[in-house]
């Protein structure tokens, strides 16, 4: 692996950490509204995510989806638009935290109700491969989904239908405040691609080079096979399930043990004891975000809010219909 | 012009579209092979082989999310919910996806879904699998719903739909496949946002769509024969709702009697009711009356179903009551 690939996934890593943390800063201060689900803590999952990917392949993933937003190359100033509800965000201020999206880059978004961007995922594979394209999508989900009825509906017609997809679970253990043991029969969550009789792997997400191993390797099955492949990346959050969350669920010694596991204090040791970087280097790059950064907020900052026309837009594809037949 | 049924102008109009557009893929339960519950797809499954005509597992959640996803992959699916009571296991596919992915992401993708699926009761198929659920679907902002209740708008709005980029839920009905009307043979569309008179009166205003407007013609025509004249008109979409010609009939007959399959109370009838009250106020020379089906879940003994739902007797009852 090339230098530039290492200082690259360290500045993704440290980026969408700065990232979470100057979006908590503005939430306190009351500028970002609704609900906000940080990536904390899970920083080399959507890097190696990205990292694996070829140009052909597509993402799509749940409502914590700044990290992978910025991974798929999504500018920082536009996802803090979209934050702070301008219309020089991705979704031009109407999608929010949990509806980031940039089709061009391939990242289809993140989706609000739990599991049912799995559906979604099996059409989406569905046209590429009745197209005959070589593009695979990673579905990226938590824990908490795979006990829905979507997760099972989704990964059986997956196998069935023999779909490209890459079904990811960010297992960090919990599924809003309860946590896996007490919601699920099956706590190794790969074992539930067992009932599919789906070939499966799980991963240390808190190791970003594992993390890209992991998913090139499931890119590359789906590929030769011609089928449907399930990852189980082990991961944690830091912080609440969202701002907000009282956190009643677990004791802060365990939160104190996983961050032992940082994944970028890991890589940033990997990277100084294998002698890829030097620490000038490394801390080159936090400067670097920390610039980014107050760049990104300048620009959401001084953007301007959707119109009150915004309102009505995108309803229907052809402006007309916006307002017809409906009650004032 | 041909005389067919609205089972054949569905058909005809899926297989018209999916010969000059690759594109069109239909999935849903036993569609396939079978050919369809309904014999609407029959013959489907040789012609375009099992890439474009799909067969599922009973899994309505993802049948509609694999509509969905293809279609914002680039493809024009069509997917088939059995029966509309099962589209409930889809409502949130349906409701808060298909309806609202365009918006929530700022347009960056279209979602050219289409949903048929036949409602309908009358047939001792017992709770579950009879009702008329299309106000639900209706209520929703991004969605197209549209209902029609003859071939020729059967075969014309199915074609529109899939020469159109918004989602649509195309309601058909278990009991009207076999209604039989005067289609063209040349290719035509029939817009999805346009009620229309289906026969001129002078006196009352019915207003109908689906199963219900062959009903409210049978009651016309016997109300004919008494000397009431009525004039018919169909919604034909639900969503958005097209007042324009109800208003004309209704500032020219001063009342109007609404007739839907549906149950009454929240329904179709009480949007149109509403709208007829508040914007043609001065025009009312009685209250506006709606028939439709009594509020209780279908059961099955036979006439005890038949009892629950609108007929041409209760239909002429409430046209005098309105006279």
């Amino acid at each position: 692996m090339k230098k530039t690939d290492h200082l690259k996934y360290y500045h993704q890593m440290v980026l969408i950490r700065r990232l979470e943390e100057k979006a908590q800063e503005l939430y306190q201060l009351g500028k970002i509204g609704g609900f906000l689900h940080l990536y904390i803590g899970q920083e080399a999952v959507a890097t190696g995510i990205s990292a694996a990917m070829a140009e052909h392949d597509h993402v799509i993933t749940t409502y914590r989806d700044h990290g992978i937003a910025l991974t798929q190359n999504m500018d920082p100033g536009v996802v803090l638009a979209e934050l702070l509800g301008k219309q020089t965000g991705c979704s031009k201020g109407k999608g929010g935290s949990m509806h980031l999206a940039d089709t061009d880059l391939h990242f289809w978004g993140g989706h609000a109700v739990v599991g049912a961007h799995l559906p979604l995922a099996t059409g989406l594979a569905t046209a590429f491969k009745y197209k005959k394209k070589p593009d695979r999508i990673v579905c990226m989900f938590g824990d908490g989904a795979t006990n829905i009825g979507y997760f099972h509906e989704a990964i059986n017609l997956s196998k069935v239908w023999q779909l490209p997809i890459l079904w990811l679970c960010e297992n960090n253990q919990y599924g809003m405040g309860t946590s896996i043991d007490r919601a699920s029969a099956v706590s190794d969550i790969r074992n539930k691609a067992d009932g599919y009789r789906m070939r499966n792997a799980d991963v240390d997400g808190m190791d970003v080079l594992a993390v890209k191993q992991a998913v090139t390797r499931g890119l590359n099955h789906i590929t030769k096979h011609g089928e449907p492949y399930f990852l189980e990346v082990i991961t944690y959050r830091y912080l609440g399930h969202s701002m907000g969350d009282p956190e009643r669920y677990r004791e802060s010694a365990e939160i104190t043990r996983w961050k032992e596991d940082d994944p970028i204090g890991k890589y940033r040791k990997y990277l100084l004891e294998k002698a890829i970087a030097k620490e000038a280097e490394l801390d080159k790059v936090e400067d670097d975000v920390e610039v980014e950064i107050i760049n990104a907020v300048t620009f959401a900052e001084q953007s301007a809010m959707p119109s009150d026309e915004a309102l009505w837009e995108h309803i229907y594809t052809n402006p007309a219909s916006n307002k017809q037949g409906v009650l004032f | 012009m041909a005389q067919i049924t609205v089972r054949e102008a569905i058909s005809q109009a899926l297989r018209e579209e999916m010969r000059v557009n690759p594109d069109i893929i239909l999935l849903g339960e036993e569609i396939g092979v079978w050919g369809g519950t309904y014999a609407v797809t029959r013959g489907f499954y040789d012609e375009f082989g099992p890439e474009r005509v799909r067969d599922t597992p009973i899994a309505e959640g993802v049948i509609a999310g694999a509509a969905i996803g293809a279609a914002m992959g680039g493809l024009r699916p069509v997917a088939e919910l059995m029966t509309i009571n099962f589209a409930l296991l889809a409502m949130d596919m349906i409701a808060n996806h298909a309806a609202k992915l365009h918006y929530m992401f700022g347009g960056q993708f279209t979602v050219p879904v289409i949903f048929r699926s036949p409602g309908g009761g009358g047939r001792q198929l017992g709770a579950t699998h009879s009702q008329t659920l299309d106000v639900l679907f209706a209520h929703f902002p991004g969605l197209r719903v549209v209902a029609p209740g003859t071939p020729y708008d059967s075969k014309g709005m199915l074609k529109a739909a899939l020469r159109q980029d918004d989602p649509v839920m195309f309601i058909e009905h278990a009991t009207l496949y076999q209604q039989r009307g005067e289609v063209p043979t040349h290719d035509y569309i029939v817009p999805l946002d346009k009620a229309e008179v289906k026969r001129e009166g002078e006196h009352v205003t019915i207003v109908t769509y689906s199963k219900m407007l062959q009903v409210s013609l049978q009651a016309a025509r016997q109300l004919a024969r008494e000397g009431i004249d009525v004039e018919v008109v169909d919604l034909r979409s639900l969503r958005p709702l097209d007042m324009e010609p109800v208003y004309e009939s209704f500032k020219k007959t001063n009342r109007a009697v609404i007739v839907e399959e549906g149950w009454g109370s929240y329904g179709v009838g009480a949007e149109i009711a509403a709208r007829i009250a508040s914007d043609c106020f001065d025009y009312m020379d009685a209250p506006i009356k709606r028939v439709a089906q009594w509020e209780v879940p279908a059961p099955y003994s036979h006439d005890l179903e038949q009892l629950a739902i609108p007929d041409v007797p209760r239909i002429v009852e409430a046209v005098k009551e309105v006279l």
